[in-house]
């Protein structure tokens, strides 16, 4: 029998060789931190200042408010938005933060009160957690900013979290945080949002570093060994794109046709 | 643990694997062939059902947590009742005209062309007020570019020059201005798509291309079982 058709032929170029490529590096970067190798991560800054927004929230008395955005739990942006809320809220549970995560999509709802109620009991406060804590608003996008624009104003945060998949209620949020005097930290990998909260947030965490937060934040080697195989993918293909660019100067195409996703 | 831990990785590393392996191949395949098409085709459509079902979870826990503060007088307590009339009238509403109940006879329009009670307080309430949120972006853009559009170092100012050059080469108040301008009409234009086309561009590109490579060393994470945020749990 001929194998051939059992592959889509336009799909066994340069994707197959992108996917096997990219699972081998961060495959085997992941076995090595395993062995105890050293993993180097730069610092993000928007994560190192979780903290300190929380601090500010508990000094001041006020509330940490936690948006994990307006995606389903299918999305990897409301994942890796689910990494960081256990953290934030495992700081709020030691230092006594009031938080309320609020959620526009009921299977984030509930996926994020697991990861709260987790978050307290393994900061060993269950008692502070109750459900109100994670509260679902409405499935509606400008009725969920109206809600929460509405909280905002009316119990005035000192620090928000914007982390997760945002459309246009980016700004609305960003700018009724801004106006209450809250300390507000970002994360989307929505490129046309991103202008949105790096303007108006203290500290905004842009596409790839969203995903890295979770690694980051856990300090777990086989995390840690995944953003060092992406960051060298990422390197091969920027080398790619020199090496292209070049030959295209040159006329040749080789390169581009092998590249391209018919 | 098994029903908690290692059967939602299992269920997870199955459901993440299967459509990266049938993205590559055709319904050609021995024996697994005639799956390609509906794995492709149906699963995405079994994920909005599961969705419809925990929309219901979400309903109750907006019933329970505002009849709560209602019944405690909690800070807030009015805005619940509006809250819950809102939700019951468009929701009973909604249920009797999905199932064409007495003289609620379909979503959007009668027979005879007459908006049916839903649609008309879909038209007439909740498009307006979502349009005047939605209108609220363009004063919150104003104040934000009055606040960021600064010459405090040297990276502020090529922002406020950039926004400046697109925000006369993209408006008709600039179009207007640039023809007082010798030569205005001219040269701002094609600069203003030049810093569309070429640097917002490139950076966009960048910042799409480090996040596609995130969002797929993220999902490698959740096949192997690495991530498991999603279920609550901590890491490995």
């Amino acid at each position: 029998m001929n194998a051939a058709p059992w592959f889509e032929p336009t799909r066994v170029g340069a994707p197959l060789v992108l996917l096997l490529v990219f699972s081998a590096l961060v495959l085997f970067f992941i076995h090595l931190s395993r062995r105890g190798r050293e993993i180097f991560i730069r610092r993000i800054a928007g994560i190192a200042a979780i903290e300190e927004a929380i601090g500010r929230a508990t000094e001041l008395g006020r509330k940490v408010l936690y948006l994990p955005g307006s995606a389903s739990v299918d999305d990897n942006q409301t994942i890796a938005s689910l990494a960081v809320m256990r953290h934030v809220a495992s700081l709020s549970a030691s230092y006594g933060a009031d938080l309320s995560v609020l959620n526009k999509d009921p299977l984030t709802f509930a996926a994020a009160r697991e990861t709260v109620q987790e978050a307290y009991l393994q900061a060993g406060r269950p008692d502070l957690f109750t459900p109100d804590r994670v509260t679902y608003v409405t499935y509606d996008q400008f009725a969920f900013t109206a809600a929460v624009a509405g909280i905002m104003v009316r119990e005035r945060p000192a620090a928000n979290f914007f982390i997760g998949a945002y459309q246009a209620e980016s700004l609305l949020l960003a700018e009724t945080g801004q106006s209450v005097g809250a300390m507000q930290i970002a994360g989307t990998a929505e490129v046309t949002q991103l202008p949105f909260f790096a303007v108006v947030c203290d500290y905004t965490l842009m596409g790839e570093e969203l995903y890295a937060a979770g690694a980051y934040l856990s300090k777990e080697p086989a995390m840690l060994g995944s953003i060092k195989g992406q960051d060298f993918t990422k390197a091969g293909l920027i080398l790619c794109i020199l090496v292209g660019v070049t030959l295209e100067i040159f006329g040749v195409h080789w390169l581009k046709q092998a590249m391209t996703i018919r | 643990m098994f029903w908690k831990v290692r059967l939602p990785l299992l269920l997870t590393a199955l459901v993440g694997l299967v459509p990266i392996v049938t993205f590559f191949l055709t319904d050609r395949v021995p024996l697994i062939g005639p799956a390609v098409p509906f794995v492709r085709d149906r699963v995405e459509r079994y994920m909005i059902i599961i969705a419809g079902f925990a929309l219901l979870l979400g309903v109750v826990n907006v019933l329970q947590g505002n009849l709560r503060r209602i019944e405690r007088r909690l800070p807030g307590w009015p805005f619940a009742i509006s809250l819950l009339a809102g939700l019951l009238v468009m929701g009973v509403f909604g249920i009797l005209s999905a199932f064409r109940v007495g003289p609620f006879q379909g979503l959007l329009a009668t027979p005879d062309g007459r908006a049916t009670p839903f649609y008309w307080m879909t038209i007439h309430m909740f498009n307006p007020l979502q349009a005047a949120m939605f209108s609220l972006l363009a004063f919150y853009i104003a104040s934000a570019a009055f606040r960021s559009f600064r010459v405090r170092n040297v990276e502020a100012t090529i922002l406020l020059t950039a926004a400046f050059v697109v925000m006369l080469g993209r408006t008709p108040l600039g179009e207007y201005v640039l023809a007082w301008i010798p030569g205005g009409e001219r040269w701002v234009p094609r600069l203003t798509d030049w810093i569309m086309a070429v640097p917002n561009t490139a950076a966009q590109r960048g910042v799409i291309i480090g996040a596609a490579l995130g969002a797929a060393s993220l999902s490698l994470r959740v096949i192997l079982g690495i991530e498991r945020s999603y279920l609550g749990l901590k890491g490995e």
